[in-house]
């Protein structure tokens, strides 16, 4: 099974989001990077079909240089290969972001595996003619593959899987996009995914206002994942030495404008107030008391 | 301006996610264009530029020629009008409220294909109508149903959609000035949206849902779409099971435990305390990433979002993520060692302390009284 999970590189935030002086950008001067967290959940939920399957799991992200770092955390996870598409920093919109995932993998389906130099911020270079070597960097597959369906026409994949949404943007929106431009079924904020024995179809389950909603849709498919699919695994320690020798595929997509654009940044007002200390460890229980009692629900 | 504003019924008629993007549909079609606006440079270049290959282009927009024509064309001008889409019969469409919201039409979209939820079906019927009217705003409140079915809209169209917006209004032309909430409403975003109709999702959270100063005649159509066959292939059953008890979404008392909890056992205290007082307990991000409690506890941008009359955050730090998820609290209690914990800062009220002393005493403080009563 040929699985792709799209990832986005977005700042770990703690406590507080500072906004860049010029008020475009969220300041990461003391922030570490992440993927957004649905999406390490999509990534988890594929290398586990690749356990039972067989095959490979692609780790696509669009971005800047350095988010070749959030793809080796993926490849660190189980994922047998990265794409960066390189931005030039700039924020791209769904729109673009979807275009540029279709040709890219448009462009696989035509020029299968020619990696290309590692990213420039890369810890550690591999020799130019080192290849991507993903079966090695997969975990061992079970005897043998159940049967999958062949990918519709044009798609090199059987099962195409983000994040529900960005966890900076939250856009909603580049899964299903994508989804349109191939062709293919689309499903989001799935929270639990069976793929049939035979690879060629899955059910998809959510929960939408207290009801279950159950989705059966034939692969291949864009599935969209919400953190609690799973609980991903840590990395092993040789699964980040592999990550860290991985060749990156790149590829310089074209940006695009589309329509909206983002004239700043801002902190909503009213951000900054201080509680009013009830008091110190079990002596504050009896103003605690008759807080709750004020607030009405001692009764 | 014409806005088609697409409504999420429940048990009760409406959904008040749904009341709420009626709210904003409803100010978005009454404000005026700015006067003296003229069509934003660099519009019409826009729309004919190249959409990148494999998504397809804009093909249902009118081109923009002018303001006057451009607003008649494509709904953005004349009278504010606010229309709804109901998925169902004609017969179950809730004019009373529709009505009360300032509706003037609904359109019951009727189809024998259409049974339950079906995202890429819906969305096609709300871009076949947005276009037939045509409208200048296409909205929906963002919820995980609104926000599905517009982002196929825009697949559809070819067009952008800006997900949770909080405020928009004309700009000129085919042109919204608007604000929208990033990191789910721990940042704001101000941008301006060239595009036809304007495709919105409105934050579950940052509008209070409010009728109009009169109530209007609502005029109940029906609505026939064509489907492709590819519409029709991811369609929702639902489950039989439906969550019995308390929900976390719904619960009018959430007790909170965070990593100062220490640990899978310390929530039994949590608990207690929380049957004590009819709610439920919830939990923030890195007690579910440790596997100290289920996923579906988690309060936060990842997990549920909570609206309860009091949340009582014991030993949680106050990162961004979680914040989002309990922003609409009405009162926040928050239970922590350190005074400085980012959560002192968006708590009203604290004890500075630990909760394994704090939350037992607590406890029996509440059932000496109870006894006593």
């Amino acid at each position: 099974m040929e699985v792709l999970v799209c990832v986005k590189r977005v700042p770990m935030v703690g406590g507080r989001i500072v906004v860049t002086a010029d008020g475009q950008d969220v300041d990461t001067r003391m922030s570490g990077f992440t993927v957004s967290p649905h999406e390490e959940c999509a990534v988890e939920e594929a290398v586990r079909l690749v356990e039972r399957f067989g095959g490979r799991v692609t780790v696509l992200t669009l971005g800047p240089p350095a988010a070749a770092d959030q793809l080796r955390d993926m490849l660190a996870l189980g994922a047998s290969r990265a794409v960066l598409l390189e931005s030039d920093g700039r924020e791209w919109g769904p729109i673009a972001t979807a275009g540029a995932i279709v040709d890219a993998m448009r462009g696989a389906a035509s020029a299968p595996s020619a990696p290309a130099a590692p990213a420039p911020s890369a810890p550690a270079a591999p020799a130019p003619s080192a290849p991507a070597a993903p079966a090695a960097s997969a975990p061992p597959a079970p005897a043998a593959p159940a049967a999958s369906a062949p990918p519709a026409p044009g798609c090199p994949y059987d099962l195409l899987l983000f994040g529900n949404e960005a966890a900076d943007t939250g856009d909603y929106q580049v899964g299903v996009r994508v989804a349109h431009a191939l062709g293919l079924p689309c499903v989001t904020g799935i929270k639990n995914l069976e793929v049939a024995d035979d690879g060629a179809s899955a059910r998809a389950r959510r929960e939408y206002r207290g009801t279950e909603e159950v989705f059966d849709i034939p692969l291949p498919a864009v599935v969209s994942v919400k953190e609690g699919i799973n609980l991903p695994r840590y990395p092993s320690l040789p699964g980040r030495l592999r990550a860290k020798r991985a060749t990156i595929e790149q590829q310089v997509p074209p940006w695009h404008p589309e329509g909206l654009r983002k004239e700043g940044l801002r902190v909503p007002a009213g951000e900054s107030k201080r509680a009013e200390i009830l008091g110190h460890g079990a002596d504050a229980v009896p103003a605690l008391v008759a807080l709750l009692n004020e607030f009405g629900v001692l009764s | 301006m014409r806005v088609l504003c697409l409504i999420e019924a429940d048990s009760g008629g409406v959904a008040d996610v749904s009341l709420r993007a009626l709210t904003f549909a409803r100010s978005l079609a009454d404000a005026q264009t700015a006067a003296g606006a003229v069509p934003v440079a660099g519009r019409e270049s826009w729309l004919h530029e190249k959409a990148p290959s494999g998504v397809p282009n804009g093909a249902t927009t009118p081109p923009g020629s002018g303001a006057g024509a451009a607003g008649e064309a494509d709904g953005t001008d004349g009278a504010g009008e606010v229309i709804a889409v109901v998925f169902g019969g004609a017969d179950a469409v809730p004019v009373g409220e529709l009505s009360a919201y300032g509706v003037s039409d609904a359109y019951a979209i009727e189809s024998p294909h259409l049974g339950g939820y079906a995202p890429q079906a819906w969305a096609r019927a709300l871009a076949g109508l947005a276009a037939e009217l045509p409208a200048g705003a296409v909205v929906a409140a963002g919820t995980d149903h609104g926000g599905e079915v517009m982002a196929h809209v825009g697949a559809i169209t070819g067009l952008p959609v800006v997900a949770n917006c909080v405020s928009a209004g004309p700009a000129g032309a085919g042109t919204l000035r608007l604000v929208r909430q990033r990191w789910a409403g721990s940042l704001l975003e101000d941008a301006v949206l060239e595009a036809s109709p304007a495709l919105l999702t409105v934050a579950v959270d940052a509008v209070a849902p409010a009728e109009a100063d009169a109530p209007v005649a609502t005029t109940v159509q029906s609505y026939r779409p064509e489907f492709a066959d590819a519409d029709l292939v991811v369609r929702a059953a639902e489950s039989a099971e439906r969550s019995t008890g308390v929900s976390l979404a719904t619960a009018r008392v959430v007790v909170g435990g965070g990593r100062g909890v220490g640990g899978p056992d310390g929530f039994r205290v949590l608990e207690e305390l929380a049957g004590l007082l009819g709610g439920v307990l919830g939990v923030s991000r890195v007690v579910t990433s440790e596997g100290w409690r289920p996923h579906k506890q988690q309060v936060g941008q990842t997990g549920t979002r909570i609206s309860p009359e009091l949340y009582l955050a014991c030993g949680i730090s106050g990162a961004i993520q979680h914040m989002a998820g309990c922003q609409s609290a009405k009162h926040i209690v928050a239970v922590n060692t350190d005074p400085d914990a980012p959560i002192i800062g968006h708590a009203d009220y604290a004890v500075i302390g630990d909760l394994n002393q704090v939350i037992p005493a607590l406890i029996a403080a509440i059932r000496a009284r109870r006894a006593g009563a």
